[in-house]
């Protein structure tokens, strides 16, 4: 009988380490495909020159890149002031009914479908303005990033120590001035890391781009019109038949997944300096 | 004195600006159901409930009905669980009972890279690896062997309902996994002690720790079901986008998210556009939902181990 037992639990065990290979197969299979493709199709051109139009090679991606940026800092503009200092009231003044509400509510959005910020940005910005925008792009990315900067800087804050507020306070330092001063500043590592982890979400979003900010194949002039970004341009040149297409879509999807790798590098490295302090 | 009152002044400025803000993010939750409650209201007035029960799509006729985008978000919604959630806990259990120490921080590490990856990666691999192995390989094994069942019956088109929930359950893997591993590296070690002293194998002891564990893996369960709801780009590459309910996995189907990624910007008449919002809108109140039971559970979960552990 235990003999069974024995058998059973072993047999139980070894099903784990399956389950092990078989998650990592698909996921070892995307990276080594996104690489090999991508890389291939990848030259300098792809971040100096605009694309071509069908049936000429060559050409590249410059205005999507520079377009993903634009969009991401607009998205940082609009979602930075309401996510800091919504923030900071849930961390300093938050341990009411309202804060809870607004924890949970902010958690909440976090889980809204990217697609229907697009559909939220498309009704608030494209419908009055009667056309696409980068603004309606950045509106959409923006309600995206607020929770998550909302919810880092909350948490940053709270793990200072009580005893610098009661220190500053002591000192006769109003209560605004320690906050900003002594509390955001000491944790500002953290929100950082925060935003920064807001933009990698943000940059690799395509949906809410899709009938927001559109597509753009030359470079754009004002931010009133439509916008190229890099994950639009991934999608569109991906479903195309046209072999030239489809390889600068690998290279553009490695060079997004290279980006995003570099900002959680960069995470990885800010919060690992911030717990040696410690 | 004075210079108080203008401290004073001042805390109570910036206390009020930043409630301002918080209350904004509240304010923004309830604009965003009235934005999208006012763009489909002539849709909404139109069909009333029964917009959620009818099939046709037919922006000719101007006849809209969302079931068969229903149906697709919620079978590949449960393709994906079905999949990923079973392998997410022996995943999990791997890394909380059996993998060395030092491969922690590796593996937490590779799992949130994993969920930084962007959709639209998952979607092009998916477009071009998978579903062309899934046509020649994958679906013509299932039909030749689990074909007496009608979920695997039919011709292997690749692209289809099967494809779509294989990329979802890729996709939220590593989600469900690192939050499940938490939670059983949450379970009492004196619970596990005990099992194996009173002469347990080390799996029994293991299933001591997944019957404590069990709500905090349903909360991760939950959450991933959020996630794979909402999906978009990945699924709209692959899914086969067509407007129709039908037994067999390998069929083409449609999801309320991809019908929106797909035909928002060639709605050209007002009431394709209405019926589209709300389509959005119905996609935002079931993840609302979802996310909210989600929350409460995993909530729950943490107060009563916290209350737990004192």
């Amino acid at each position: 009988m235990f003999r069974y037992r024995k058998i059973k639990s072993t047999a139980l065990y070894a099903l784990c380490v399956a389950s092990v290979l078989l998650a990592l197969i698909p996921l070892l299979l995307i990276f080594y495909r996104t690489l090999s493709f991508g890389f291939t199709a990848l030259n300098l051109d792809f971040f100096t020159q605009l694309p071509k139009p069908v049936g000429e090679s060559g050409g590249g991606l410059a205005n999507a890149i520079v377009g993903t940026m634009i969009l991401v800092g607009i998205g940082c503009c609009l979602s930075l002031p309401v996510g800091i200092l919504s923030g900071i009231y849930l961390s300093e003044y938050g341990q009411n009914v309202f804060g809870t509400s607004v924890r949970f509510l902010t958690d909440v959005l976090s889980g809204v479908p990217s697609i229907v910020t697009g559909v939220v940005a498309y009704t608030l910005v494209v419908i009055p303005m009667k056309h696409f925008s980068a603004y309606a792009g950045g509106v959409a990315l923006a309600i995206l990033m607020i929770p998550t900067i909302t919810r880092t800087t909350e948490e940053m804050m709270k793990t200072v120590p009580h005893s610098y507020r009661e220190a500053a306070l002591a000192l006769g330092i109003s209560e605004w001035k320690t906050t900003l001063r002594i509390i955001l500043r000491t944790s500002l590592g953290g929100v950082v890391t925060g935003v920064m982890l807001a933009i990698a979400r943000a940059a690799g979003e395509t949906a809410p781009l899709l009938f927001t900010a559109l597509n753009n194949r030359f470079w754009h002039t004002t931010l009133d019109q439509p916008i190229a970004s890099l994950t639009v341009f991934i999608y569109n040149y991906g479903v195309s038949p046209f072999d030239d297409w489809i390889a600068q879509a690998w290279a553009g999807a490695l060079v997004l997944m290279l980006m995003i790798l570099l900002l959680s590098i960069a995470v990885r490295f800010a919060t690992r300096k911030r717990y040696h302090e410690h | 004195m004075t210079s108080t009152t203008q401290t004073n002044y001042g805390d109570t400025i910036f206390r009020n600006l930043t409630r301002a803000f918080a209350f904004l993010i509240l304010l923004l939750i309830v604009f965003m159901v009235y934005e999208m409650y006012r763009t489909s209201a002539s849709s909404i007035e139109k069909f009333g409930w029964s917009f959620l029960t009818r099939s046709v799509w037919d922006p000719v006729q101007e006849e809209y009905g969302a079931l068969p985008f229903i149906y697709g978000t919620l079978v590949s919604s449960a393709v994906a669980l079905v999949i990923a959630v079973p392998l997410s806990v022996g995943v999990a259990i791997f890394l909380s009972e059996l993998a060395p120490a030092w491969l922690e921080r590796p593996v937490s590490f590779f799992v949130e890279l994993l969920a930084g990856i962007p959709s639209i990666v998952y979607g092009v691999w998916g477009f071009f690896v998978m579903v062309p192995w899934m046509r020649t390989t994958v679906e013509p094994l299932l039909s030749d062997h689990l074909g007496f069942i009608p979920l695997f019956r039919g011709a292997p088109y690749g692209v289809g309902m099967l494809s779509a929930g294989v990329i979802l359950s890729i996709m939220i893997l590593p989600i469900i996994a690192s939050i499940s591993r938490d939670v059983l590296k949450a379970v009492p070690r004196v619970q596990k002690e005990a099992a194996l002293a009173l002469g347990g194998t080390r799996w029994e002891a293991t299933r001591i720790g997944l019957s404590y564990a069990r709500s905090g893996i349903m909360g991760a369960t939950i959450l991933g079901l959020g996630r794979v709801l909402g999906e978009t780009m990945a699924v709209t590459m692959v899914i086969g986008n067509r407007p129709a309910i039908s037994a067999s996995l390998f069929d083409p189907a449609y999801t309320m998210a991809s019908v929106l990624a797909n035909e928002f910007t060639e709605a050209t008449t007002d009431m394709y556009l209405s019926a589209l919002v709300e389509i959005a809108l119905v996609l935002f109140v079931i993840t609302i939902i979802v996310n909210s039971f989600a929350r409460l559970l995993v909530w729950s979960v943490t107060r009563k181990n916290q209350a737990g552990r004192v």
